[in-house]
């Protein structure tokens, strides 16, 4: 019962962590490379604009879906690897 | 064959469609009306959710927005598709662990209260039924513009149709009809995109051909675009915002509204399993992104084409942007698509200045009227409605009238498809959580199916009658939508999934602090209860607090739910035991069943 216990807040903690670092990529591109570093990224140029101006428009979608399937893909390997999934 | 008997050729083939799917997915069980039997493919739940998420205003609207608004109005964008990132992991699959039909069912048992339930069907009922006006009145639009009936007779066609298949097949009939609606609108949003990337950059994938040269001036399409609209005054397509503060709670203030709808949430109930829920999110995010990165494509070359149009000298390699201006095009030249959107005002036309020539500039640019003046022009010539560069794609692209038959059903397809994935939320909050969960319990599975379908009918007869009569504020409900979905549903979903200690009055207390704040920031500005000249302060950026725009408020609300929430959760009892071990059951995907009721 407490194996089952400790083993259960082990696969939490790793999930609080898996979702801690997808959200810092989440927001660093969005808020991050889109809006508030977009001065910074001025230098990279991107077919006639700038760096900041693709991860607003194409890059940030992009990173979004790889985000999902990312966690989707990890999340079934700790679901397995803790014995708690379906 | 004529471009209407073409348009009705596509749009009645297209009902044809979903009312065989209706007739085959009939419900037969509160299951299959509620989570289509919780039987459906995580793939075909992604394509179903990305139809239910996208509206009339991302189908017809956004490419639109983007044009006129160029960098600024990526905020729509990254709103949109980046909430369903939270979405996925931070509600979806607890949510779908968790096993009931509803999203009040959720906040109601694991806040151990019925005010809370309450509450949440009040904002649920309220956040749809803003929203869905907005879809009645695009599917008239499209009816009326493409079928040449009346705007009336369109919205009630329009209800007629959504009532065969929601009625009788509640989310297994909406769930198939969705998959085939989003067939049907992403081929009509693509094939003018990829005909209009190919003439102005020769790439045939429109959100490669945006950032590739543009083959007539042999410069890159943005920069192109950018010395175009400078010349006439407009701000530069990728200038840089100031307002930073503003533009990052208004990104984020639409992620977290997408995550909070109740009717995109209740589509990760239907797939069989946890891991599903998680794949699923991500797949619909796939096919949401097959029409958003093509949106900034379509935005940024229509405007171009536009501009153009209007200013042919502009199209090849310039040396001197003066002098091209002086040849804006004859007004009795102008080209036959202008002319047919002349005819639904939506183009208009004035020449001030009676040198029979259209120009199309930014006369608000105090900077810029020296040059104008210079030129000898006299005010703006020209007003375009937004919302016409998607349905005017086609024409100005000299494609054949097929396309624009696809476009009519793809455009009535986006606008039915939300429609009705917002009325069954209605529907079911009325049936489920108010019928069955609060006045009478002991309702039997086929008393509870009836009232779901009365329910259901009766939503979509107010959603037809503010559809004809629309308030004066319906653009301005879809941030009341957002607004309250952000502040007050999507916190109180994330705290009972990832805090133990949130209790009964930290919820109900949170749910409401964020919301009254919200509407009130709100209603300071855009008119109380939205009534027009009601509002205490003018709308103006130099009267909103911080910079921040009533419609970037939904964070700042959410912010201060989950705060509310703490605090008075501290101050009061721990949630009784059984509750723990509610919130540590719906953590772990082990021993999910398939949705119930019980």
């Amino acid at each position: 019962m407490a194996d089952e216990k400790s083993n259960a807040s082990a696969y939490w903690s790793a999930n609080v962590r898996l979702i801690t670092g997808c959200l810092i990529v989440w927001a660093l591109v969005s808020y991050g490379c889109a809006i508030l570093l977009r001065p910074l990224l001025a230098g990279i140029p991107v077919g006639g604009t700038d760096l900041g101006f693709w991860f607003a428009q194409q890059g940030s979608i992009l990173t979004f879906i790889g985000i999902i399937f990312f966690y989707a893909w990890k999340m079934n390997k700790l679901d397995k690897k803790f014995g708690l999934g379906e | 064959m004529s471009q209407f008997a073409i348009n009705l050729l596509f749009v009645g083939a297209s009902f044809a469609l979903y009312i065989g799917i209706a007739i085959w997915a009939r419900a037969g069980s509160t299951k299959d009306f509620y989570v289509a039997g919780g039987g459906v493919h995580p793939v075909t739940n992604g394509m179903a959710t990305a139809a239910d998420w996208m509206s009339a205003a991302s189908f017809i609207s956004m490419a639109g927005l983007l044009a006129s608004g160029g960098y600024a109005n990526s905020t729509f964008l990254m709103g949109w598709t980046g909430g369903y990132v939270i979405l996925a992991m931070l509600l979806a699959p607890y949510l779908r662990k968790f096993g009931k039909f509803t999203v009040p069912d959720f906040i109601g048992d694991r806040f151990y209260s019925k005010t809370a339930r309450l509450v949440a069907v009040i904002c649920l009922i309220v956040a749809s039924v803003t929203y869905v006006i907005g879809q009645m009145t695009g599917a008239g639009v499209a009816f009326s513009r493409f079928l040449e009936v009346p705007n009336t007779a369109g919205i009630w066609i329009a209800a007629a149709i959504v009532f065969l298949y929601a009625v009788f097949g509640g989310m297994k009939g909406i769930t198939y009809t969705q998959v085939a609606q989003y067939i049907v609108l992403i081929i009509a949003y693509t094939i003018p995109a990829v005909f209009i990337a190919l003439q102005l950059t020769g790439n045939p994938i429109p959100m490669f051909g945006m950032f590739s040269t543009h083959t007539e001036s042999g410069v890159s399409l943005l920069t192109k675009l950018d010395e175009v609209v400078n010349a006439l005054g407009f701000r530069d397509y990728t200038a840089d915002v100031d307002n930073k503060l503003n533009m990052v709670l208004f990104t984020l203030s639409l992620m977290v509204g997408t995550a909070g709808l109740p009717h995109v949430i209740i589509r990760f109930f239907t797939v069989p399993k946890v891991a599903d829920a998680r794949w699923s999110a991500g797949w619909a995010l796939v096919f949401i992104a097959l029409l958003y990165l093509t949106a900034p494509a379509v935005g940024s070359m229509a405007r171009l084409n536009l501009m153009t149009t209007v200013y042919p000298e502009m199209t090849g390699q310039v040396e001197d942007y003066d002098s091209a201006a002086g040849e804006a095009i004859l007004y009795a030249e102008r080209p036959d698509w202008v002319r047919t959107w002349e005819e639904t005002g939506l183009i208009t036309f004035e020449d001030k200045n009676a040198d029979g020539r259209i120009q199309f500039y930014n006369d608000a640019n105090p900077d810029f009227a020296a040059t104008a003046e210079a030129r000898g022009w006299e005010g703006s010539e020209l007003t375009v409605n937004n919302d016409i560069l998607v349905l005017a794609n086609p024409e100005i692209a000299n494609l054949p009238p097929w396309v624009v038959g696809l476009i009519a059903a793809g455009g009535i397809a986006a606008a039915l498809s939300t429609a009705a994935g917002l009325l069954l939320a209605i529907s079911s909050a009325i049936s489920h959580d108010l019928i069955r969960s609060m006045i009478n319990p002991n309702i039997s599975e086929k008393g509870e199916m009836l009232a779901a379908r009365i329910s259901m009918a009766g939503a979509i007869l107010l959603a037809t009658y503010l559809g004809l009569n629309p308030p004066g504020f319906a653009a301005q409900t879809v941030a009341l939508a957002f607004g309250i979905a952000g502040a007050s549903l999507f916190p109180a979903l994330m705290m009972g999934i990832f805090s133990k200690r949130v209790n009964n009055k930290g919820a109900v207390a949170g749910m409401l602090a964020g919301l009254i704040a919200t509407l009130l920031y709100i209603f300071t500005y855009l008119g109380w209860f939205f009534i027009p000249g009601t509002n205490s302060l003018a709308n103006t950026p130099d009267n909103w607090i911080l910079g921040i725009s009533p419609l970037s408020f939904g964070a700042v609300g959410a912010i201060i739910n989950f705060a509310v929430a703490f605090t008075v959760s501290r101050a009061t009892a721990e949630p009784p035991q059984e509750i723990q071990d509610l919130v540590e059951s719906v953590r772990y995907p082990k021993g999910a069943g398939v949705a119930t009721g019980h």
